[in-house]
């Protein structure tokens, strides 16, 4: 029985999830979605399980169009997912967990559970509370549950993530029963290692569409490639002769909800701009909040200009990559965003100024909008331009994530040039980016991490994108596979 | 929907709604109309008495949108009233001396009971992760009881307690008033400078500005470096504020004496008020004004054709709950209980 | 002895059934900050009905209805309109209350029916236990039945569960696909419909007759014991007959001291608030965890999803 998939298309407002997807996958395989994060992946997911709907496109089961957005179809269809988060209910027991919204005998339940648990390796606790069990427990439990249930379908949204190594290698054997039984399961992840050692066949996705389809094994340069593609030309970017060392990170080590990197040794230098590359969740992230004073270290130091960045927050701007979730406020405007970080620090405000002040700021970074316009209504790359504007132009060091995801070519270009003129007055920029090209043209070096650690340094001018391809894939340099 | 129906059709459905219940009470809703004018604005008196029920509403409301505007549901605000009158009360039973050092000790003594009971709803929340809305519920409850207990108890009346209150203030401690009107400018005075006061803050300064980011987005403001926490309870210490002062309007002069129900239910009713206004702080003023004309109107039509007077709040509450229902402006920035994750 | 708790315990019956009601309420993720007005409405309805066809049952069905409709446009407006749950449900209790004032003023005073006492046979007389509890009325006798049901319904049952997963987990609910705004919608009402019962257990039962401010701030007391209760009917009864022994001490106290016996009667605020600061402490559930045993002298955590709106995308 197969899962198809026919021109899924999926918009969040003006964001694009899901352009024109077609997929078609067999019974017996494991099919591997691989992208990185915010390329659609999720989205797709939760439409085939019916637990959103799409705008456009349909879901067939066996031949047999599901309707959808209805997660009680899809499921009686034969098709369960595994969500990253697994989506039980903390406080209620195991045996409670598996009840709910199904319809089968509680008195045999326990045992069938434990049947099915043991069919795959895993244990079956009917009466312990989620709560008390690890993710990676809940995963496995979640896993019985879908299967006493009954699924054809298996979708599994970045399952490894959060869960031990003997959790990720019972899984995998399980899969490969599983797959040998004659499901479907369908592998979502953003890790090339897990998709190479587990699937069959692999789909990537990129900025929503598909990027490619290929059998596996493959060659991982060829999967880096599909999944952080290449953009047309890159804009050449400006080389500043760098100055002393302002940013000095020794030894520092981090952690934060049980993900833990470093230790981290770099020096990055006035008007230098640091790329950081790797795979999500490789401990960028955790780097650039520190540098920020957001995050304390476990041990190490980090100094910006030889101060705890802590006490210097008026001279270094964080610019995170969620947006609307930690970047923006709904509901104030383009001139009470910009007002909100200026340096300015009067007790009151003259908004007949700052409007005018606005005004010169929309149009030297070409924000399209007006100093009234609610932050919120406007489009992703307006956005990130305002982003950018909001960081004072005194500031001295700025940290971004992602600066220019989601952004067209047009803007994206615009924000390396409002970077390039922030670092010719003096500012230092460390930024990630899941674009190796835009990592090659725009940094003076690159910090590539890999599982929390920085396992190279490169000069962007001697690097190639296949050198970057290789570190970030957890691969020695050099070595072809 | 169109502007001009959202805005217009919370008035007819109030009015429709009023006009049949005074048909059910075989009251012809003209007269009525006439008496709630009359009983509202009718003589110099009324506008007086009008006015001097205005300044508590006003009070709480400007303190509410301070709130609002944090993302908080202040429910506590009634508490923070009634704490404000026993500040004041205290203060007024205790210090001798002219008026001219009492009333403004009781004023301030007022404002800082407020803060402190605004306070601890404020510290529950931040600290003691206790949802504003059933912490400020319990405290306001908590205010209740012990001014009934003062009044009850320590304060009682000479001769025998009564719940109908402590003795009256001897006269330096009221609000000094109009010859031969109870209206006191001074209370006007107070209930201007808090509404221009909150509407300038929030509109006008920068520390008004990060408390609209704080309550628009928490997480943004973090990053942004706002401290979130020392916000989240200045709005709870200055909706105290403003609302112990209504508590000492009340105290001081309007009951001249404390009173179980001291805080006159001007909280809850700012509440309605902001949950119309929203944010725009200029129509605080002539909404509250309508709110209390209707009440005064209610209490007419009570005197002079023996209506209940609880049909001014009856209209009061559908013109709001359909506005609600119509998304109201406040409904909108009216805050969550829990936010998304 | 015996008298003083039959007393209490047919004082605590209505409160039985709010907080019962509520507790259901909020089991599914809303709330419902009507209570306070929608039991002084329906207490007015429920008189007003019976004494104008002197049914009692009809006041009960009338009371139940117009509790009904007030949740359900408090369920309407927060589930389907989106419209903030409190907003609505605060402005209803204030214009419930005036409402009931208004449409009651012809009833004030008057004689009424009330529910005629009942003894069980045999039952009555157990010593000791039957006078206290089978020498009641039907709708004391109806809230013991109610505790057992809400508590079988939600512990044992296919849709209780479902429902406490739709409080907990909204989106883990619907993807096992659980209707939660079907569900939270009847939620409300069917929490509404308990509350209208409280109402006129009130006017036709504790209280006999009507006037105004008859059930002031019982809805809000019930709110607080739904939360001492940590969301479990069994706890929330047990919490509304404690707040009837605490009226009956102050009722003793009167004479003597006369402020404390007014402040007492609001104790259960303070408590809902010693019950919100413990929940969160992250050692009390340590300890639970630990010790079973313990669970129930403890109130249980929140539904997590208590007050947040729910959209699939």
């Amino acid at each position: 029985m197969n899962l198809e998939l026919r021109h899924i298309e999926k918009r969040f407002g003006p964001t694009v999830a899901n352009r024109d997807i077609s997929l078609l996958v067999e019974s017996g395989s494991i099919h591997a979605v691989l992208g990185e994060n915010g390329a659609g992946k999720s989205t797709l997911m939760k439409i085939i399980s019916g637990f959103i709907a799409p705008d456009a496109g349909e879901v067939l089961m066996g031949g047999d169009r599901l309707p959808p957005g209805s997660p009680h179809h899809s499921a009686a269809a034969g098709i369960g997912m595994l969500h990253q988060d697994p989506l039980v209910f903390l406080p209620m027991t195991m045996l409670d967990n598996a009840m709910l919204g199904s319809d089968r005998n509680t008195r045999t339940a326990a045992e069938e559970l434990a049947d099915v648990a043991d069919r795959l390796g895993f244990h079956f606790r009917p009466d312990v509370p989620a709560g008390r069990l690890s993710v990676g427990a809940r995963q496995q439990h979640e896993m019985i549950r879908l299967l006493w249930l009954g699924v054809r379908v298996l979708i599994l949204d970045e399952p490894t993530t959060g869960i031990t190594e003997a959790q990720r290698e019972q899984l995998f054997a399980a899969l490969r029963t599983l797959a040998g039984e004659g499901l479907i399961v369908l592998f979502v992840s953003h890790k090339l290692e897990e998709v190479a050692e587990l699937c069959d066949r692999v789909t990537v996705l990129r900025h929503g569409l598909v990027a490619g389809e290929t059998e596996l094994p493959t060659p991982p340069l060829r999967l880096v490639e599909m999944m952080f593609g290449r953009s047309v030309e890159p804009v050449a970017r400006k080389r500043i002769p760098p100055g002393e060392v302002v940013l000095d990170i020794d030894r520092l080590e981090m952690a934060e909800a049980g993900v833990g990197a470093g230790p981290i040794s770099i020096g990055v230098r006035r008007g230098e701009a640091l790329g950081l590359a790797g795979l999500e969740g490789s401990g960028q992230r955790l780097l650039l909040r520190a540098c920020a004073g957001r995050l304390r270290p476990a041990s190490g130091r980090v100094l910006f200009e030889g101060a705890d960045p802590v006490t210097r927050s008026d001279k270094i701007h964080y610019v995170p990559a969620g947006r609307l979730e930690e970047g923006l406020i709904p509901g104030l405007t383009v001139t009470e965003h910009l007002e909100l970080t200026a340096p300015d620090d009067s007790f009151t405000i003259d908004w007949g100024e700052a409007e005018e002040r606005a005004g010169s700021v929309i149009a030297a970074y070409q924000i399209s909008g007006t100093p009234e316009t609610l932050a919120d209504v406007l489009s992703g790359g307006n956005q990130q331009r305002l982003m950018l504007a909001m960081a004072p132009d005194n500031a001295r060091l700025l940290l971004l994530e992602q600066p220019t995801r989601g952004l067209d070519l047009e803007s994206a270009r615009w924000v390396w040039s409002e970077l390039d003129r922030r670092r010719s007055a003096g500012a230092t920029v460390v930024f990630t980016s899941s674009d190796l090209d835009e990592l090659v043209a725009q940094s003076d070096r690159i910090a590539v991490f890999f599982a929390g650690e920085v396992v190279g340094v490169v000069e962007s001018s001697t690097a190639t994108t296949s050198e970057l391809g290789h570190l970030i894939g957890g691969l020695a340099p050099g070595v072809s596979s | 929907m169109s502007r001009v129906v959202r805005l217009a059709l919370p008035v007819v459905a109030a009015l429709a709604v009023g006009a049949v219940l005074l048909a059910l009470s075989g009251v012809s809703p003209s007269e009525a109309v006439g008496l709630v004018w009359e009983g509202a604005f009718g003589s110099a008196a009324k506008v007086s008495d009008t006015l001097m029920s205005w300044v508590p509403l006003v009070l709480a409301a400007s303190g509410l949108v301070v709130t609002f505007t944090a993302g908080l549901w202040n429910i506590g605000v009634e508490g923070q009233i009634v704490a404000g009158a026993i500040a004041a009360t205290w203060v007024a039973r205790s210090l001798p001396g002219p008026g001219w050092v009492v009333v403004p000790a009781a004023l301030l003594a007022a404002l800082a009971g407020g803060v402190a009971w605004a306070l601890l709803a404020g510290l529950l929340r931040t600290r003691g992760g206790v949802n504003e809305i059933f912490g400020g519920l319990g405290l306001d409850f908590v205010a209740a009881g012990l001014a009934v207990y003062l009044i009850l108890g320590p304060w009682q009346r000479q001769g025998v307690a009564s719940t109908s209150g402590t003795d009256v203030f001897r006269v330096q401690a009221w609000l000094p008033t109009l010859p031969n009107l109870r209206l006191s400018p001074l209370a006007i005075g107070i209930a201007l400078a808090g509404l221009i006061g909150v509407g300038l803050l929030l509109r006008g300064t920068r520390p008004g500005l990060r408390l609209r980011a704080v309550g628009g987005n928490p997480a943004s403001a973090l990053v942004l470096g706002i401290p979130t926490e020392r916000y989240l309870l200045g709005a709870f210490a200055l909706c105290g504020a403003l609302a112990g002062l209504a508590g000492a309007v009340q105290a001081t002069g309007f009951h001249h004496k404390l009173v179980p129900a001291v805080s006159g239910g001007y909280g809850f009713l700012g509440i309605l008020v902001v949950l119309l206004a929203g944010f725009r702080t200029v129509w605080i003023g002539p909404l509250a004004l309508v709110f209390v004309a209707v009440a005064a109107g209610g209490t007419q039509l009570q005197l002079r054709l023996n209506v209940d007077s609880s049909l001014s709040g009856v209209v009061l509450g559908v013109g709001v709950l359909v506005a609600l229902l119509l998304g109201a402006r406040g409904a909108k920035e009216a805050p969550p209980l829990v936010e998304e994750p | 002895m015996e008298a003083a708790f039959a007393s209490i315990i047919a004082a605590a019956t209505p409160l039985v059934f709010a907080a019962v009601g509520e507790t259901i309420t909020e089991r599914s993720g809303v709330v419902n900050l009507g209570v306070e007005g929608s039991l002084m409405l329906s207490a007015m309805t429920g008189f007003a009905v019976a004494v104008t066809t002197g049914s009692t049952l009809l006041g009960f069905v009338a009371a139940a209805l117009v509790s009904m409709a007030a949740a359900g446009v408090v369920a309407f407006a927060g589930v389907r309109l989106g419209v903030s749950q409190i907003a609505v449900g605060f402005v209803l209790t204030i214009l419930a209350i005036d409402l009931s004032d208004y449409l009651g003023a012809p009833f004030v005073g008057l004689a009424g029916p009330g529910v005629p006492s009942l003894s069980i046979p045999v039952l009555s007389e157990i010593p000791v236990l039957g006078p206290v509890l089978f020498s009641q009325n039907i709708v004391v006798y109806a809230s013991y039945l109610l505790i057992v049901g809400a508590v079988l319904f939600l512990y044992s049952t296919r849709s209780g569960l479902a429902l406490r997963g739709v409080g907990e987990r909204p989106e883990a609910a619907f993807a096992r696909g659980v209707h939660v705004t079907r569900s939270r919608i009847l939620a409300t009402i069917a929490g509404g419909a308990l509350v209208g019962v409280a109402g006129a257990a009130f006017s036709l039962d504790v209280k006999l007759g009507w006037r105004e401010g008859l059930t002031a701030n019982f809805g809000w007391i019930a709110l607080a014991i739904v939360i001492f209760g940590g969301w479990n009917p069994m706890r929330a009864a047990f919490g509304a007959y404690l707040f009837g022994v605490l009226q009956v001490v102050a009722l003793r106290l009167q004479p003597v001291l006369p402020g404390l016996s007014q402040v007492l009667p609001l104790l259960p605020f303070p408590l809902m608030i010693l019950t919100l600061v413990l929940i969160n402490r992250p050692w009390l559930r340590r300890l639970t965890e630990r010790n079973p045993a313990l669970r129930f002298l403890v109130a249980g955590p929140a539904p997590s999803a208590l007050g947040r709106p729910f959209h699939p995308d």
